[in-house]
């Protein structure tokens, strides 16, 4: 098994724009599919953000730690939410960003985590 | 020269043993990508592989089944490359790999291990051209420098581009099997697209090398041919053996429209200027190849679920079809270009289906019809079509500023010389020239 990052991209302008009908129906699509997720075995984390302007930038590599308001880049589309899920194969992990981008009615970015975790005991 | 008398010459038994090496490279591959689950391991035990057989087959003679002795000895070789790493988990690995060869995955009808890589290599998730690459350094066994020459680009971009497809392969868990029935028209219409590609890289050739770089000589231009010729061959060869495996409507489709592509190369240039279907020597096309295609057009009308390769290859089984230019059942062919259309509404294919329309109804309404077309002012063979069309309506001013614009997209030498050739025949009317 690999742990994927499934990550929503959003356009906060757009999101903002929808009404709370859209929103509703947005949430309760997202709950079924974490709810499916869990069900399966596919779940590990996920969250949803507060807005990129909540953001804070720190850098330790100096002497002291600089911080700085805002995200880390800016851009029209930001780091909206995020999946963690274990799935067998790229494929699987597709099907999942799949019905996860459905859901969420944004795009989603899927990336492997760098190793398996260590197996439990 | 102090080789002995008995043994065969050392360049034509090792010229031998690199052709039964390319030859079986992607099954070889294939087998141990399936064992191993690892492309970077099985390149390099298929190497080692190779170097063995240089040492001892010409002396010993090629074994009786080449390709069982690669896979054994590509295999070992990898085990003792496992082993070397050292790492504990690594060698009991290893030693589970040695004994414990797990049987094919039950995959469908079909399984083979050049199977599951091709559909490796052509994976949604990596770029059309990682998948082109891929397809012919793993499953056709070209080196990394040829792939770099057939396609143009320099070698250290083809190796970071083949590097980072393998590491994605590698990291993001693309599978390495056929997929499940549901997905399979999709994902084989990649595959497909791929060898379409190769094959079109290799015979349409449009890139600056074959037109002549700055700078460029005749023999960059001659040193670059013969790979790009290759590329129809691998094209041809891959298809095969996918029709072999997966003999799916659209396979044949596609091999039927290589093959009868391909039958019609030698015709398609003389003296260096592109001759066009209606002017070819028809004595000139590959009649045997013509006859497989048209027999896998026939396999496909039996099975009655067209699509895209199966109509553009019964397209062309009309074209060879006919003994003389002249014969050509025009209205057949603008009747399978209205099916491939509702397929494939895109320009491209209304552009072409106007060209048959103008054999049938004449080139007024041809080129009414492509005339309407959006979206092509770039593409060099919609004002070719147009130079054509306004040239057989005698408006020869008009053909020539078409000719102009259709020479200024293209860099294919013959085409150029095709075109250039064409412009000077026309009579325009003095006074008539539009403004440049």
């Amino acid at each position: 098994m690999t742990q994927y990052l499934l990550s929503v991209h959003d356009d906060p302008e757009a999101m903002a724009a929808l009404t709370p009908e859209v929103m509703q129906e947005m949430f309760a699509a997202v709950d079924t599919f974490n709810e499916k997720l869990m069900a399966e075995g596919a779940w590990v984390f996920a969250g949803g953000l507060q807005p990129a302007g909540t953001a804070s930038v720190v850098d330790g590599g100096g002497d002291r730690p600089v911080v700085t308001d805002g995200p880390y880049l800016e851009a029209k589309e930001y780091l909206g939410g995020f999946w963690i899920i274990e799935a067998p194969d790229l494929d699987a992990a597709l099907a999942w960003a799949a019905a996860g981008s459905r859901a969420c009615r944004g795009k989603v970015e899927v990336r492997p985590f760098q190793e398996e975790p260590p197996p439990g005991d | 020269m102090t080789e002995p008398d008995d043994a065969p010459g050392p360049g034509s038994a090792a010229a031998e043993v690199e052709r039964v090496y390319r030859a079986e490279y992607g099954r070889l591959i294939a087998a141990l990508v399936r064992r191993f689950g690892d492309i970077d391991l099985a390149e390099d035990a298929a190497a080692e592989a190779l170097v063995t057989a240089l040492e001892k087959w010409p002396a010993g003679g090629v074994p009786p089944n080449p390709a069982a002795w690669l896979t054994t000895t590509a295999a070992n070789r990898a085990i003792d490359r496992i082993r070397r790493e050292g790492k504990r988990d690594a060698k009991q690995r290893a030693a589970a790999m040695a004994y414990d060869d797990t049987p094919h995955e039950p995959v469908g009808p079909v399984s083979d291990d050049r199977l599951r890589l091709i559909f490796t290599c052509c994976h949604p998730a990596l770029a059309p051209e990682a998948r082109v690459a891929l397809t012919l350094r793993l499953l056709g066994g070209l080196t990394v420098p040829e792939i770099a020459r057939a396609f143009l680009v320099a070698e250290t971009t083809m190796a970071q581009r083949i590097t980072r497809a393998k590491r994605k392969i590698a990291a993001a868990k693309v599978p390495y099997r056929v997929p499940a029935a549901e997905d399979l028209p999709e994902r084989l219409d990649a595959v497909l697209t791929v060898l379409f590609l190769v094959f079109n890289e290799g015979y349409l050739a449009s890139g600056a090398g074959t037109a002549g770089t700055a700078g460029g000589s005749g023999a960059s231009g001659e040193a670059a041919e013969p790979v790009r010729a290759d590329l129809t061959a691998e094209a041809i060869r891959l298809a095969r053996a996918l029709h072999e495996l997966l003999p799916e409507p659209e396979t044949a489709g596609l091999l039927a429209l290589l093959l009868l592509t391909e039958a019609r190369r030698e015709a398609r240039v003389r003296d260096g200027v592109l001759v066009t279907l209606a002017d070819q020597d028809r004595g000139g096309w590959d009649r045997e190849l013509i006859a497989e295609g048209h027999a896998l057009v026939r396999e496909c009308l039996r099975i009655n679920r067209p699509g895209r390769f199966q109509l553009l290859a019964a397209i062309n089984a009309v074209h060879t079809d006919a003994p003389a230019a002249a014969d050509t059942d025009w209205g057949q062919v603008v009747a399978l270009y209205d099916r491939l259309a509702r397929l494939d509404p895109s320009p491209i294919v209304a552009l072409n289906r106007a060209i048959a329309v103008a054999e049938v109804d004449g080139p007024a309404v041809g080129l009414a019809l492509v005339d309407g077309l959006p979206g092509l002012e770039g593409y060099h063979p919609w004002h070719a079509t147009r130079a054509d069309l306004l040239r057989r309506l005698g408006r020869g001013a008009e053909a020539a500023a078409a000719y102009d614009r259709a020479i200024q997209g293209t860099a294919n030498p013959a085409e150029r010389a095709y075109l250039t050739r064409r412009r000077g025949e026309l009579v325009a009317p003095p006074g008539d020239a539009p403004e440049a």
